[in-house]
């Protein structure tokens, strides 16, 4: 039914949200691909030259970034395994008949609207503090010797608190997906002799499969730049024990002001994420048509 | 006798799921009931449960020493700013895609959704050095353009979710009776389109509130907001876990209450409508 005038009407009532866009992700993308291929020193201004991919040969071959990959794919990793099983459990738990149930879900759900400096101090001071957090008088009370969790396992540590973070969004999503679950299928299911182990493998799973990619795909692209939790707590240290590649790529920039080294590890991190990214995308997209 | 069974376990799995869930939110509960507590209460041990001596002058102090309150104004300011600014150019956006669609919509809509997908350290340094020679460094107008443009892709998607919902005939009527544009948008489809855009508020009020990436490195003193007042926390010197906790609770608390007036609304905006 769109006639011309109404897709010229069209055009003009989206350009403003695309130039925004245009503007703020694709130009500045540009410029850090043309950063990453200069010499660029902000304590050496003026001295600017091409060098080709020096940066890139540097980047790559540090072993900070080897340390800070690793600390990345782990991060993720453990995250994205703890909150999935977690959230399937979590989901199916909150889609039992539950006293209170209403109320249950708004405090599993609770950490996520968390912002993550809160949920970083109050971890690090709070909780896992080797002398007078909340762990180390539980290990205490059990007879064993507390951790220092930020000198001992530092990256265990802030896997754990973003997997706190994280769960309520899985769990918020597979509990949506497990109640448009058909319940006559598990009804027949169950009328034909199958077990709850078997209905939960059978009918349960592949329902949740996609919600379960979903969760996979949109974890992965935000855990891949965590930031803030390991600024407040560790700096990325000890060493370089908690630094993942965003952190990197921030103390290049911000700290020792090396602007294309900078550039060159933030078109790594954009490579990296678009890996996941085009899956995602695709898979919306499908969405989109049906 | 299979009935009081069936009572039995219902009684038992409620208990199991109340102490799962009450493990879960403690981190939460913990934190409040430390700002209650004095600075040797809250690194007592054994811990203080409820035996101790309730006091609010943490609450006091955290305002009387850090000016709490022109941090939480600042987060106001850039999380309302940024989500109107980002209504007026989301709505019109979403309109066009769900009315007036062409063929290239489908990728335009995707093409957004892939700029949430970059991760922001590989636009960090332009953005940081525009800033700085733009002078925009710690103002709370580069912070509510920054704020708004991350997150319009997800405004526009999910205002479009909710415009697709509303049956085109309607706007079309309006048109035939002589509306104008402006008029059609704000009279007759903004209207019927509260819930969602009630909803899309509250997602991006949420999301901007908690933004702690650009917020760290964009801003220092005069627009910081809370994420980075609380970040300022995280090297201070003597006793000061009662008055991060009082801090942080007073930081979280009305982000935690329209979340969960919001929880159903978000996996829409959350999952760009891939789960529902």
């Amino acid at each position: 039914m769109s006639t011309r005038s109404s897709t010229l009407t069209g055009r003009i009532m989206s350009a403003p949200s695309i130039i925004g866009l245009f503007l703020w992700m694709i130009v500045p993308l540009g410029m850090t691909v043309y950063f990453s291929f200069l010499r660029y020193n902000l304590l050496e201004p003026g001295m600017e030259e091409w060098i080709g991919t020096l940066n890139y040969e540097f980047f790559l071959t540090d072993p900070a970034f080897f340390a800070s990959l690793a600390n990345t794919l782990l991060l993720v990793g453990s995250v994205l395994i703890i909150t999935v099983i977690g959230g399937v459990l979590l989901g199916l738990m909150l889609d039992q008949p539950i006293f209170g149930r209403g109320i249950l879900r708004l405090l599993v759900i609770a950490p996520f609207f968390i912002m993550p400096t809160v949920n970083a101090l109050v971890w690090k001071n709070l909780l896992m503090h080797p002398v007078s957090g909340m762990f180390a008088w539980i290990a205490n009370s059990l007879g064993f010797q507390s951790i220092d969790w930020f000198s001992a396992a530092p990256l265990t540590a802030i896997i754990i608190m973003v997997s706190w973070q994280w769960l309520p969004f899985a769990v918020l999503i597979l509990l949506t997906a497990l109640q448009s679950l058909d319940r006559d299928q598990k009804e027949a299911a169950q009328m034909d002799g199958a077990g709850p182990v078997s209905i939960f493998f059978y009918i349960t799973l592949p329902h949740l499969s996609r919600a379960i990619t979903v969760v996979v795909l949109i974890e992965t692209i935000f855990l891949l730049t965590v930031f803030a939790e390991i600024f407040v707590t560790t700096g990325g240290g000890p060493g370089l024990a908690t630094t993942n590649i965003a952190f990197l790529v921030y103390t290049q920039a911000l700290l020792q002001y090396d602007v294309g080294g900078a550039s060159a590890g933030g078109i790594v991190a954009v490579i990296l994420a678009n890996i996941v990214a085009i899956f995602l995308i695709r898979l919306i997209g499908k969405n989109l048509d049906s | 006798m299979e009935n009081k069974q069936t009572v039995l376990g219902h009684i038992g799995f409620s208990i199991f799921a109340w102490i799962v869930g009450l493990l879960i939110f403690f981190p939460i509960f913990w934190m409040v009931l430390t700002s209650f507590k004095t600075e040797l209460e809250a690194v007592s041990m054994p811990p203080a449960f409820f035996d101790f001596d309730w006091t609010l002058e943490n609450y006091a102090e955290v305002q009387a020493r850090s000016d709490y309150f022109r941090f939480a104004l600042n987060s106001v300011i850039l999380s309302v700013g940024s989500t109107l600014v980002g209504l007026l150019f989301a709505v019109p956006c979403a309109w066009a895609m769900a009315f007036n669609p062409t063929k290239r919509t489908k990728d335009t809509l995707l093409w957004m959704l892939s700029t949430k997908m970059m991760p922001p350290v590989g636009v960090l340094v332009p953005i940081y050095l525009v800033f700085r020679d733009w002078g925009l460094l710690d103002t709370r107008f580069g912070l509510i353009m920054v704020l708004f443009l991350m997150n319009l892709p997800i405004m526009v998607w999910m205002l479009y979710t909710y415009f697709k919902e509303i049956p085109s005939d309607i706007l079309e009527a309006a048109r035939m009776d002589g509306a104008t544009l402006l008029k059609e948008i704000i009279f007759v489809l903004l209207p019927m389109a509260v819930p969602g855009i009630a909803s899309t508020m509250l997602l991006n009020i949420i999301l901007a509130w908690n933004e702690a990436f650009w917020t760290l490195n964009l801003t220092t003193a005069d627009a910081a907001p809370l994420t980075a007042f609380i970040a300022s926390y995280s090297s201070p010197e003597g006793l000061f876990w009662a008055k991060l906790s009082a801090a942080s609770t007073l930081a979280v608390a009305p982000i935690l209450i329209i979340g969960w007036f919001s929880q159903k609304q978000l996996v829409r905006g959350l999952t760009f409508g891939a789960v529902k």
